[in-house]
């Protein structure tokens, strides 16, 4: 047990490739950083610009969900890393190598690893199927209304824990990086995000993520040169000089005690595959190119980018050991016993200075807040897009409803979901943004990714089979988070040991039940509608694989 | 889509040739994919101290596996997209111009 609870804590820092800011110790706030603000201001600058040039060619709800699909393949694979790269990620995993060592590579390899899965079996048929959001794939063949609420909700659940996170997790470190209150760094945060995403729609957030990819990976790969151009690029020396400062010594070359438990490892490590391949704001980055080819091509420079990113964090968490844990100025009161100046996420930014001085310093935290930003935007463009496509047009409208009143009811709840992400980051500063993180998470592998993917590959899936599989993932998934010492103990409150649920993340009970739900409960189907579903997937089937029948859709 | 098209890609062998091929190869990537990662995690879990055992200098066994997941994760999805575009796109081209060029 108490092995699962020293667990919840660094796991926090990463459960989420968007933004978890587990363990942000409130502390010391930093100093203005002028440097800081004049890039960052830069960034806002150059992003509001191309929001207003965005905006021009924003006309129809294919321009403002999907970028009018004309997003080439590369572009979109950079786009891709810029939502799946963040700050959490950045500042997160160096942190965790800074105080577990090899510890933080496994999660770094947990969130590459599903994209290979997606390339393999996914990419090319959601290309071919889907409009807008995943649920135009998942109720492709199925019964729009129900599939459709239940996908939504999928999506707005995702969404919301992963917005709380984000919103409360910027507060916390452009206080700390930027030395501004945290209730103005959270208005500023979801203010911006309002901005591009109701004027500028996808063109503007693609772009977007785009930039803060570039930046975020430009910045990574200065850092890891400059630290190891001190070891005259000998990678073994860094690593022998890393053992020898830090006071674990030759254990952090080993996995820590966090993941001696099989089952830890194991159901984390399926939560994190998977959960990737059932991210709403990610999926949707595939209707933005124009075919299954440039969909496979935006995979392979998202794989690519990301995994050489997290090669660099590694090496930003060991530069970190040898250049910011042994130098005082980096600690509070001086004194390297104690914590770090800002938090347990900062070693990157402190490693920064270290490497590069106040204007290394300046330009990384501008970078994190960029990040920060660019996600956020892309959560709530894919929530705003649940509501108006899912919701409003298919279940309440039935599909009786102009392209114009769609984007335009996107574009409010895009209003609406800034201001309520505004409130709740306000009304959430003291939660730990962890479980949210990893409830999303879970979410994403136990909902949304057992019915998208049965609904593209399995002809025996039925409307009720989904919809009971679905909303059984949801449930469970946040049911046995809620019940995890994670939140039973260290939210709510119990004693130590009472958590119901001793594991750290529920994927590997409640994904297998969500596949298992949909299959009993498609298997036993007779109605009329399961006849109906079965019967169309070879239609389906044969567009999913050619892309036949695409454009007349698309026209409609 | 009609049902006359249906009926013509479904006959046509290339588009038998391309949905074999292709869930073939996609399902063995997929596997090989999965098989590198739990046994990865397998050993993580079962047998840590396998992780720190060093190969060269201060490298250690752990150090090569995760990079080298990595790189296969990379190269992998490299595989898959050469093929794809080659041999895959070859055969869609030819498949819809043979189903919807006659029903013009």
């Amino acid at each position: 047990m108490s092995r699962a609870l020293r667990f919840a804590g660094p796991l926090g820092v990463l459960a989420s490739p968007a933004f978890a800011a587990g363990p942000i110790e409130a502390g010391t706030r930093q100093a203005t950083n002028w440097t800081a603000i004049i890039i960052f201001a830069a960034f806002v600058l150059l992003t509001l610009g191309i929001t207003y040039w965005a905006a021009k060619r924003t006309r129809t709800a294919k321009d403002f969900y999907a970028a009018g699909g004309g997003v080439g393949g590369f572009q979109n694979g950079l786009a891709i890393a810029g939502d799946y790269m963040s700050a959490a990620s950045f500042l997160g995993i160096s942190a965790l190598v800074y105080t577990g060592g090899y510890y933080g590579l496994i999660y770094s390899i947990g969130f590459l690893v599903g994209w290979p899965i997606i390339m393999f079996l996914m990419a090319e048929p959601l290309r071919n199927l889907g409009r807008f959001t995943f649920a135009d794939v998942a109720s492709y063949r199925l019964a729009s209304t129900p599939i459709r609420a239940m996908a939504a909700t999928g999506t707005l659940v995702t969404v919301a824990f992963y917005l709380i996170a984000q919103m409360v997790g910027a507060g916390q470190l452009i206080e700390l990086l930027f030395g501004l209150p945290y209730l103005y760094a959270v208005i500023i945060v979801g203010v911006l995000m309002i901005i591009y995403v109701t004027f500028g729609g996808m063109i503007a957030t693609t772009w977007v993520q785009v930039i803060k990819a570039c930046l975020l990976l430009g910045g990574s790969t200065v850092i890891s040169l400059l630290v190891l151009a001190q070891f005259g690029f000998d990678f073994n020396a860094l690593i022998a000089k890393a053992v020898e400062v830090h006071s674990k010594h030759e254990a952090i070359l080993l996995p820590g005690p966090a993941v001696a438990n099989p089952i830890n490892a194991f159901s984390l490590g399926m939560a994190l595959m998977f959960g990737t391949a059932g991210l709403p704001h990610i999926l949707m980055r595939f209707f933005t190119v124009s075919n299954a080819k440039e969909a496979r091509k935006s995979v392979f420079w998202a794989t690519t980018f990301i995994g050489y990113f997290y090669i660099l964090t590694f090496i930003i968490g060991f530069g970190a050991i040898v250049l910011v844990l042994t130098n005082p100025e980096y600690h509070v009161g001086g004194d390297v016993k104690a914590g770090l100046l800002g938090g347990g996420n900062m070693p990157a930014i402190h490693l920064a200075h270290a490497v590069g001085g106040d204007l290394m310093k300046g330009f990384i935290a501008a970078v994190a807040f960029a990040t920060i930003l660019a996600v956020v935007s892309g959560l709530t463009l894919s929530g705003a897009s649940a509501v108006s496509h899912d919701l409003y047009a298919s279940v309440i409208r039935r599909g009786k409803v102009d392209e114009g009143a769609e984007v335009r009811v996107s574009r409010i709840t895009t209003l609406f979901l800034g201001v309520v992400a505004i409130v709740l980051g306000v009304e959430f500063e003291k939660i730990n943004v962890a479980f949210m993180v990893g409830l999303a998470f879970a979410v994403a592998a136990s909902a949304n990714f057992p019915v998208l993917f049965l609904s593209m590959l399995w002809s025996g899936l039925t409307t009720r089979g989904a919809v009971i599989g679905g909303f059984v993932g949801l449930v469970s998934a946040l049911a046995l988070t809620v019940l995890s010492p994670g939140i039973w103990e260290a939210v709510l409150g119990y004693p130590k040991g009472s958590a119901w649920f001793p594991y750290v993340s529920p994927a590997l009970f409640t994904m297998p039940l969500a596949f298992l739900c949909c299959w009993v409960f498609s298997v036993t189907d007779k109605s009329a509608r399961a006849a109906k579903d079965r019967a169309a997937f070879e239609a389906q089937y044969v567009r999913s694989q050619t892309g036949i029948g695409i454009d007349a859709a698309a026209a409609h | 889509m009609d049902d006359r098209i249906l009926a013509r890609v479904k006959g046509d062998p290339n588009y038998q040739a391309l949905v074999k091929e292709r869930s073939a190869f996609g399902w063995t990537l997929a596997i090989i994919m999965l098989v590198l990662y739990y046994a990865y995690i397998a050993i993580v879990a079962f047998v840590p101290s396998v992780i720190a055992i060093k190969v060269t200098g201060t490298i250690t066994v752990g150090i090569f596996l995760g990079a080298g997941l990595i790189l296969v994760s990379i190269i992998l999805t490299g595989i898959y997209v050469a093929r794809a575009n080659s041999r895959y796109d070859d055969l869609t081209r030819a498949i819809v111009a043979s189903a919807t060029g006659v029903s013009k």
